[in-house]
């Protein structure tokens, strides 16, 4: 109570409730809640149209899951990468925070150029947003959409470890636990969130 | 929480998401009825997105009303899914023919 009493009326509470570190990061939190009930709006309703069409392609024979499976490997790979850089800036290691935050970078623009990839693949097989040789037309808008949606993601995720990186890199920037490390785990929680995104639709795009 | 608690180890969260998703891989081959393998996928992607923002995200070492901004869309969605079930699939259809679009020439 003393607190509240020593107060000023109006004033805003110091410190963050759930994230005493940051505001930031109880920022992103809710971001990323609202961020997911996109990704839920658009799998709930791709589950729905799916359950309802009665000639949907078989997803792993038209799409194929070999280089999928890679690029969720890759994915994974980049989050262990980040949490890496994050542990380097704590411990105040300047290159190895660098080090893995590029790998995690390499690692992002790897995924898009596969997935770049891919969709060139299936363009020409004949994949298209408004109809596919194979079946239920709404197969491709549903894929193109979801797949989309989530590599704009991605490409946000490089862009924004990017300048991470280019300020982890200034010698003017203090590392250790203070405003460095929270402005870096908070892009890293966009980062883990992407992986996590890709996890539910690598299972309900690709192997269901 | 920069200092409050020991690291995780990172590599042992990897070791299972990758052997997580090889056993996904390997589950959809299985010969049984159809259910039981969406429930196992949908099952094993759960697993892994609660790994990634249990460790990953450090979900597990912040407050628990965090867990609960994070596990709301999770909520809302699978609710979503029964509420669009009726709209779209209340019969179930096939896509016009004259909707289809013919295989370009080369391709089969």
């Amino acid at each position: 109570m003393s607190q509240v009493e020593t107060m000023h009326p109006g004033t805003e509470p110091a410190e963050s409730p759930l994230t005493p570190e940051s505001w930031g990061k109880l920022g992103m939190w809710i971001f990323l809640a609202g961020d997911a009930m996109g990704f839920g709006t658009l799998l709930a309703a791709y589950g729905a149209m799916r359950f309802g069409s009665a000639d949907w392609p078989s997803p792993y024979h038209r799409l194929g899951i070999n280089l999928t499976a890679f690029m969720t490997f890759l994915l994974i790979c980049t989050s262990v990468t980040m949490v890496k850089g994050l542990e380097g800036v704590k411990n105040g290691k300047r290159g190895t925070a660098q080090i893995y935050l590029l790998l995690t970078i390499i690692g992002g623009a790897g995924f898009l150029g596969l997935q770049a990839y891919e969709w060139t693949n299936l363009i020409n097989e004949g994949l298209k947003v408004f109809g596919n040789p194979w079946g239920a037309s709404l197969f491709g808008t549903t894929f193109f959409v979801i797949t989309g949606f989530h590599g704009l993601h991605v490409t946000g995720g490089v862009i924004y470890l990017s300048v991470m990186l280019v300020l982890v890199s200034k010698p003017t920037t203090a590392l250790g636990t203070g405003w460095t490390y929270n402005v870096v785990e908070i892009s890293g929680l966009y980062w883990h969130f992407v992986d996590l995104v890709w996890i539910m639709v690598f299972t309900f795009i690709y192997l269901l | 929480m920069a200092d409050g608690h020991a690291s995780p180890n990172y590599w042992l969260i990897f070791l299972c998401l990758f052997i997580l998703t090889v056993i996904e891989i390997a589950v959809i081959f299985v010969p049984v009825a159809k259910l039981l393998i969406v429930i196992a996928l949908v099952s094993l992607a759960l697993v892994k997105a609660t790994l990634v923002a249990a460790y990953f995200m450090h979900l597990r070492f912040e407050a628990r009303t965090l867990a609960l901004i994070a596990l709301t869309p999770l909520a809302l969605g699978t609710l979503l899914i029964f509420i669009l079930i009726p709209d779209h699939s209340a019969v179930s259809h096939k896509t016009a023919d004259s909707v289809k679009v013919a295989p370009p020439a080369g391709h089969r």
